[in-house]
């Protein structure tokens, strides 16, 4: 298509900003969905956080956001409890993480980034936004169902996903989520063809492989890993929707619940557990490397200087994603497995810290030297830095079959797990937002607020996760309604205040965010075309989008897109459309 | 009424919120800020990360003053010490390299935070600096893969070769409670399966009357262990997962509906010697401190006070099973031999409970 077709295209209010065709569109309607699952699932965590601290005291918020049912009188019920643990997982990991973050950052920057005028396929990307946004709204439609929603954690493991006399949850509640879900996978699949399909075939010319950003890199992978992994997922619900629905004895064998034999016989939860983590554990990576990769996009940018290693960054995320398939026994050393596979997936699992390792040290050195900016996005990326190593580190203990024994299922995960991929993503998110709203809604976020953001949540995400190590080591189990049925838990009710305090604090701190957010698309300072003064295509187009992105021309590339504060050139940065000068030779190659 | 309060309260906020943004646009305008980070504000964030950095170490430090106490203490199987060991040893490691990182990564933007003419250092690749940081976790990782898989392997290997014949038990888990079987004097344990579960016979495990082995079987609901004794479990569960965990000993094992699993280990410690072990005694004495807090505000609502706590060892469900799974648990009690032996003379025999049709 000529670049004057998109001008001239006609438009309505619905073509333009609800079925929407043009990435720019779609990523924002990803996002503002995404931020409000995100405030569901947060809140949901705070909801529960209190009910640990203060066990069954009343509170008037729960019976306001709950209602009768799920928390009577103000006090929260165990069932509901179950319910907002499930549900605040599922909804952090796929939607807030993975479609919210992916689908954001994925849709705006791949065409961008490249030097393309669109996806690959406009239409596609389109379903794909719309499919997730059905599933968002089933996901949020199942909180209403009369017996609950889900419950038996995000995991959903069988038999208790199945059995709807084992928990309430698992009768319609559990239904609407797997068609949810489903749904959500087919716009995920959607989604990620689209972007691997873009990377390899729209690059404009002379934006070789080892010319694309990292960022894209990471979009790309990730697309890979998300096309390998996500349809096992889908067969694994498939074939837990015959066992629910039709009968079958996939999962289930040998039951007696409620004073009767269920009919299931052969089948076994351990085959489940396989399937779900065959994708739960790329899931790890699918949300983690596309923050990374925005991190090395705004390290890069605000330190004015290239990222170290580009080549070894690449080779890591290769690494990452090759390992991240092969590793996904570790969550289940003690489910039962013949334990030789234990030592197999032990060997793969701490594979995983060398390229980890690789990448934390090529961000700070790229620091080192540099001429830091600090605006919020870098601070952001930062804190990244920081937690993706705090959270990794204990990986090395659980990643080890014979300290798993002990350690499994118990806080100490939830602490791992959330500073490594929770905390590490959201922060990777929220650098994206703070670095591309420029690029997004043509306006500055207010940095001061900025600022404030991000020092409250970086002091209470250290403050939430890190006491949790101990309750964890302590041999406090997850999912544990309360502490107190165990006197010897009763020295845990502390550290639980301070865990609660902090994360209401942190969650207030979100606010300050969403105020600058949806003031800033209004009420901020006009942006200028390139603000943090950046190498990379996407700053080369007008403030004010435009289908096509581009008026004149697609650029052409001549340098790789970390040129920043090379010798020879009197700014600080060389932006990639920038043809080399004589005798200038690339660097990194 | 109350929710017309709460929406005044929600737009009062929202006015004042809006009337904020008023104040920082008139501010910004008359100091001709833009929301770019200049010389100012990278002073002033480059600071921040100093004092971040401080906060994180003194925290961090603060926790391990602090939460040590809480701890699980002292391991009472004789897999237990190599299993503290390699957790101190992966702690060693953890430690320095997490004080490390986090040092130069903030260090580092303390110190090189910008200033307008400054120029970076165009530096983008040493192949010797990023092979010292391959090669050193490569090395640091090989010897803890070999510790782990050599304590992995000695710990779930069930052939016990050269050794004494292990005790059998069945832990047997339901929606929400633990049943012991202990094998008996044939330590064979009586086949069984869930489709046999008769209540009206008090067959509740659906033991197999037809196998012979079963009538010797002693079902309790408690787990009394001999110390010294390898113990070799036998898990089944009836309904969902669940998980028997049983942090002393340094034990886990899922158990799954439909098959059985096992764990085997040795306790090593009486439940009268650990209630003596120096660890257990502070960690119970602090827990009745606040026991005695927490019955104050009990009694002053008129509820019942709570009992004072004594330590026993515990198995606890870690595994999500539903409503109660919060309080799933069964005492385990660690006796000299003698004791055990007292004991289990005092517990029915399988025989004895279930009936059998035409007897």
């Amino acid at each position: 298509m000529s670049q004057d077709d998109h001008g001239h295209h006609k438009e309505t209010f619905i073509t333009k900003y609800i079925f929407s065709i043009d990435h720019k569109m779609i990523s924002k309607q990803y996002l503002i969905t995404g931020i409000i699952m995100g405030i569901i699932g947060i809140a949901m965590s705070m909801l529960f956080r209190l009910q640990l601290a203060w066990p069954e005291e009343p509170f008037k918020i729960m019976e306001i956001l709950l209602g009768d049912r799920m928390a009577p009188g103000g006090v929260l019920d165990a069932d509901s409890y179950l319910a907002l643990v499930t549900i605040h997982g599922t909804i952090m990991v796929f939607f807030v993480l993975t479609a919210g973050l992916s689908g954001t950052f994925s849709n705006l920057l791949i065409p961008l980034q490249i030097g393309a005028r669109d996806m690959a396929s406009g239409f596609l990307n389109m379903v794909s936004y719309w499919l997730f946004f059905v599933s968002s709204i089933i996901m949020v439609i199942s909180l209403f169902v009369e017996a609950g929603p889900a419950s038996a954690g995000w995991t959903i493991y069988p038999p208790l996903s199945v059995l709807p006399q084992a928990i309430p949850g698992s009768g319609m509640g559990m239904t609407l989520w797997l068609v949810s879900m489903a749904i959500f996978i087919a716009s995920s699949l959607l989604g990620s063809l689209n972007y691997i399909v873009t990377v390899i075939n729209l690059r404009t010319k002379g934006m070789s492989m080892t010319r694309l950003p990292l960022t894209i890199w990471t979009f790309f992978v990730t697309a890979i890993i998300g096309v390998v992994s996500f349809p096992v997922l889908f067969s694994a619900a498939l074939l837990l929707i015959m066992d629910r629905s039709f009968g079958t004895s996939f999962y289930l064998s040998d039951i007696f619940i409620n004073g009767e034999v269920l009919h299931y016989q052969g089948g076994s939860p351990v085959l489940f557990e396989h399937l779900f983590w065959f994708l739960g554990h790329p899931e790890v990576y699918i949300v983690l490397l596309p923050a990374l990769g925005i991190t090395s996009e705004v390290i890069a940018t605000n330190s004015r200087k290239p990222i170290f290693g580009y080549r070894a960054m690449i080779a890591s995320i290769l690494a990452i994603a090759f390992l991240s398939c092969i590793v996904w026994g570790h969550h289940m050393f003690i489910s039962g497995m013949n334990p030789f596979l234990g030592s197999v997936f032990t060997f793969t699992t701490l594979l995983i810290a060398i390229p980890s390792a690789v990448k934390a040290f090529n961000y700070i050195t790229t620091l080192w030297k540099g001429n830091l900016q600090f605006n919020p996005a870098m601070l952001f990326s930062i804190g990244l830095v920081s937690t993706f190593v705090s959270g990794g580190l204990t990986g090395i203990i659980l990643g080890d079959s014979t300290l798993d024994i002990n350690v499994h299922d118990t806080m100490f995960v939830v602490a791992h797990f959330h500073l490594v991929m929770g905390v590490t993503a959201v922060y990777g998110f929220l650098a994206g937002v703070y670095h591309w709203f420029p690029k997004m809604f043509g306006r500055m976020m207010s940095k001061k607020l900025g600022y404030l953001h991000f020092w409250i949540t970086a002091v209470g995400a250290y403050g939430v996760f890190y006491p949790m190590h101990f309750t964890g080591l302590a041999g406090l189990p997850r999912r544990y309604y309360n502490n107190t049925s165990f006197p010897i838990f009763d020295d845990l009710t502390d550290i639980n205040v301070i865990i609660t305090i902090f994360a209401i604090i942190t969650g207030l701190g979100q606010f300050i965010f969403l105020y600058n957010f949806f003031n800033s698309i209004f009420n901020g300072e006009k942006a200028p075309q390139n603000p943090w003064r950046s190498n990379t295509l996407e700053w080369t187009t007008p403030v004010e989008h435009i289908h096509g992105n581009w008026p004149g021309d697609i650029p052409e590339v001549h340098r790789w897109s970390y040129d920043y504060s090379k010798p020879g050139h009197d700014d600080d940065f060389v932006p990639q459309n920038v043809p080399m000068k004589d005798g200038e030779v690339e660097l990194h190659h | 009424m109350t929710v017309f309060l709460y929406i005044v309260v929600a737009l009062l906020i929202a006015i004042s919120l809006w009337q904020l943004s008023k104040v920082v646009k008139i501010y910004k305008a008359s100091k001709a800020d833009t929301d770019v980070a200049n010389n100012q504000d990278n002073k002033q964030q480059g600071g921040l990360m100093l004092v971040y950095l401080i906060f994180l170490f003194v925290f961090t430090f603060y926790g391990f003053y602090a939460w040590n106490e809480v701890l699980l203490g002292t391991p009472a199987s004789a897999h237990g010490p190599n299993y503290d060991l390699l957790m101190n040893v992966s702690w060693a490691i953890i430690f320095p390299v997490f004080f490390l990182v986090q040092f130069l990564l903030h260090f580092f933007a303390y110190k090189y935070q910008g200033k307008a003419g400054n120029k970076a250092l165009y530096y983008s690749d040493n192949m010797k600096l990023e092979m010292v940081w391959t090669v050193i976790p490569v090395i640091v990782l090989t010897g803890l893969i070999l510790f782990g898989l050599f304590s992995w392997n000695d710990i779930m290997s069930y052939d016990f070769e050269g050794e004494e014949e292990p005790m059998v038990v069945e832990l047997y888990a339901q929606q929400f409670n633990w049943t012991a079987r202990y094998a008996g004097h044939d330590n064979t344990l009586g086949e069984a399966n869930v489709r046999l579960i008769d209540y009206d016979a008090v067959n509740t495990l659906g033991l197999d009357t037809s196998d012979k082995n079963y009538a010797d079987d002693v079902i309790t609901k408690e787990l009394h262990l001999p110390v010294g004794k390898r113990v070799h479990f036998k898990i089944r569960s009836q309904d969902v997962l669940h998980s028997a965990y049983m942090p002393h000993f340094r034990a886990q094992m899922n158990c799954v509906p439909g098959m059985v699993t096992e764990f085997s280990f040795i306790p090593t410690m009486t439940t009268a010697e650990m209630r003596k072990d120096e660890k257990i005694v502070a960690k119970v004495k602090r827990i009745n401190e606040i026991r005695v807090e927490n019955s104050k505000k009990l009694v002053a609502k008129g509820e019942e006070a709570l009992e004072p706590y004594e330590f026993d060892y515990l198995l606890l469900c870690n595994k999500i099973c539903g409503k109660s799974h919060y309080n799933m648990q069964m005492k385990i009690v660690v006796d000299t031999p003698e004791d055990y032996a007292t004991w289990m003379k005092t517990q029915q025999k399988a025989k004895d409970i279930i009936t059998v049709a035409g007897n």
